[in-house]
This record gives C-alpha cells, structure tokens and sequence, in this order.
C-alpha cells in the first residue's frame, strides 16, 4: 500500500517529503556546502566547474545556474537547502521568495506589507486564487535574480 | 528541585537577526515589531531563569540529508552561532547545561521519547533570533541555554500531539531534577508563512489568532490538528508551529495542574515573509 500523501492538492506548493528528498540528496547536499566560505568562494569563481563535482543531474545543475528555485524545488531542491544559493548572491530571504512567484521584489515586498498573500482560492487546487498554476506568473518579476 | 516557571512563544524569522545586527530596529519597517517585544525584554529582565530549554528548528544547517534527526537535544557544554551562508549573527556563544540535558535526555528517553543526543553543533537563526528578541544584544547571554531540535523541514514532522506529549515528559524530567533552579522552556518557529514556490507569502491571521487562542485555552484540543490543516491553512512552513506546543505541554495545566497566565501576546505581519506571533505564559506563584 502506498503513503497517503494528503498535500498533493495544496496549489503553488511541494512538500520536501521522503521522495522529494531521495531525488535531491545531492542538489541539497551541494547546497550545503556553501555553508563553508571557502565553498561559496570556489563556487562564486567557476560555478559550473564547482556543480560538476557532484553528482547531480543536468536540469538540477541548470537550475541553479539559472537560481530558478521553482525548477531546483521541482528536481528535489528544499528551500531551506537552496536558500544557501541566495546567500552566497548576497539575497535575502525575501528576494529568494519574490522570485518564485513571478513578481518583482517591491510587487512582492508591497503584498507582504498589504498583509500577505491570502489563503482564500489558494486551499485546494482549481480555486481561483494567486497561487493557482492559471494565474502564474502573478507580476512582472523574472525567474532567478540575473546572476 | 527544578521547576518551570514560565514559557515563551515566538516567530524567530532571520531576517529579524538581521535588522538587529545591521542596527535596522528604528526603521519604520522594523519599528513596530521591535516595540512589541519591548515589555518582554522588561519581563526576561526581572524573571531570569537559571536555565532555557529553547525548542526551535535546525534550518539545513548542523543537520542535514546525511541525519535528520526527529527531536535532539544538546548536551554539550557551549554552542557556537552558525554560519548560514551570510557569516555567523556576530552573537554570544550559547553557553549550555550539560548536566540538566543529560538528565533530561535519561528522563525522557525513559519515557518513550527516542531523542537524539548531540554534543557538537552550531546553531542558527532558530536558536539565537528568540535570544536576541528577548534578551536584546548583550556581551553574554543572561542564561544558559539547553537546545532542544525539532525536525520541521523533511516531512513529516512530528504530529501535534506527540509534540504536547514531550512537553509533558519534559516537565517531569525538569521536576525530578535535584538543583533548585527556575527553568522556562521556550517554543519558536511559525506563525503562517510559507517560503517556496507560486504560493510563497501566504498569510492567514484570522487561522494564526485562533491558533494563539486555542494554545491558550484548549492546548489539548490544538494538539489534535493535523499537519495538513497547517500546511493548507498556514504555509509550507506554517508547520513550525508544531513546536509551539511541546513548550505549551511542559505547563502546569497539562498535568492536572492550575492554568498559567497570559503575560504577554503579540502578533505582527509582516517581517519579511512571515507572521510574528508572540506569547509568555507565567505559572502561577508556588
């Protein structure tokens, strides 16, 4: 019998749940080596060089370079893990946010301090609401922050 | 012997360290969640515990996919704030208790809670942003400090109510310990927020009240959601509210005991992506 996975309805949304984390075990632990200056330098001076020392697939290594998150999350990435990659650029948490939903930073910042983004339509998938795959992306942002 | 005298629940958004490091506190983004610890830091002032059991939640920094333990508790003697990728928060070292944590971890573990001994680790923001919010920045910490993980990051965490449960047992760890110290324990992380995807910035006020209304009146019953009505409800990372309940669970009340009283209760949206929540719950003079 399979896992219940009651979480799979929730729109704009991945659970890092056991499969998640098999499939990204190494897209996470090489985020987890920028923990060590040393690491963010080697990688800073030649990323690509710097991925291709772990074993990761060409999409996962892709999405990195891109800081596409919603890709790194969608080949196994956590968010907690890939924040590592924002730090290393110098971002905030905030940026790192922004830039998975298609906004800009301010068009972001502007919905935080209107009071966030509300959960009406965005409980289930096939509600109307902003997270919902129809009404992506919600702003004029880009994916990634142009590294 | 040891007794609980007080516990203390609150947000610990990184970003929050940040303002206080870079000296952001007085800006008009800031000034309002700053005013409102402000009482809090009077009242840590004039209730210092010997010792803190400070529940929070590794961020994929001294654990990682190679070990993720469910709950772990450390028992070394000092904790150095973590490097997270921006450099260390230039905060005191964690000074902790090893005897209390030996104790405690015995205790526990005797009584069904499988915890995870740890000697050597870093902590970060989960750990040092509740301290400075409390405590403010001074050259050393005014207590030690006994960390207390928990696994909110690779699903599943553990269920509400297992959390309230170990709460309970660390009560009757803290009360057969035979020093007569003042002990709080500390639950942090949440309230609703979520930080991935096309979702990201969710917050739900009227959800996150009602949490803090139910963690004060109806423990037991809060105890009994499950993971998913915080994660529908709250964010992806709303979960961490979890952990908010094992410091609720070490209460008088939830051994049969009288009702602790609402000291202080804060709550703010936004700091970065997140709703700050805060409560301090006092037990009731011996």
């Amino acid at each position: 019998m399979a896992l219940a996975k009651p979480y799979l309805d929730i729109p704009g949304t991945t659970i890092f749940d056991a499969e998640q984390s098999r499939k990204g075990y190494w897209l996470n632990q090489f985020c987890m080596s920028l923990l060590k200056p040393e690491n963010r330098a080697r990688f800073k001076a030649d990323e690509r060089a710097y991925l291709d020392e772990w074993p990761m697939n060409e999409a996962q290594k892709r999405a990195v370079l891109e800081r596409d998150l919603n890709q790194a999350i969608a080949a196994g990435g956590n968010i907690y893990f890939l924040a590592r990659i924002g730090a290393t650029d110098g971002k905030s948490f905030q940026q790192m946010a922004a830039s998975m939903t298609g906004m800009t930073e301010q068009e972001y910042k502007d919905m935080m301090l209107a009071g966030g983004r509300s959960p009406d339509g965005n409980r289930v998938v096939g509600e109307d609401g902003t997270a919902q795959a129809h009404r992506q992306p919600q702003g004029r942002g880009r994916p990634g922050w142009g590294c | 012997m040891a007794r609980i005298t007080a516990s203390v629940y609150t947000s610990h958004v990184p970003a929050i360290g940040a303002a206080l490091d870079l000296g952001k506190t007085d800006d008009p983004y800031w000034r309002p969640l700053f005013a409102g610890y402000e009482g809090s830091k009077q009242w840590m002032r004039e209730h210092r515990p010997d010792v803190v059991i400070l529940v929070y939640n590794d961020h994929a920094t001294a654990f990682s996919l190679d070990l993720m333990p469910t709950f772990a508790i450390g028992t070394g003697a000092e904790f150095q704030p973590a490097d997270e990728g921006w450099g260390p928060r230039p905060v005191p070292k964690v000074v902790g208790h090893p005897e209390l944590a030996a104790h405690i971890a015995q205790s526990v573990i005797q009584d069904d809670f499988d915890l995870t001994i740890v000697n050597r680790m870093d902590v970060d923001h989960g750990l040092t942003v509740p301290l400075s919010l409390l405590c403010g920045q001074p050259e050393v910490w005014p207590c030690q400090v006994i960390p207390f993980a928990v696994n909110v990051v690779l699903y599943p965490a553990p269920s509400g109510r297992r959390c309230y449960e170990l709460g309970r047992a660390i009560r009757r760890a803290v009360e057969s310990y035979d020093e007569p110290f003042d002990v709080q324990v500390w639950g942090t992380g949440g309230m609703s927020h979520q930080l991935q995807g096309p979702r990201a910035g969710l917050i739900n006020r009227e959800w996150d009240e009602r949490f803090l209304d139910r963690l004060i009146d109806d423990p037991a019953g809060l105890s009994q959601v499950p993971h998913i009505e915080y994660v529908r409800e709250a964010g992806s990372e709303g979960i961490e509210l979890v952990m908010w309940l094992i410091a609720r669970g070490a209460m008088a009340d939830a051994c049969g005991g009288p009702r602790p009283a609402v000291v202080r209760r804060f709550y703010h949206v936004p700091a970065s992506n997140t709703a700050v929540g805060h409560l301090i719950l006092e037990e009731p003079a011996a």
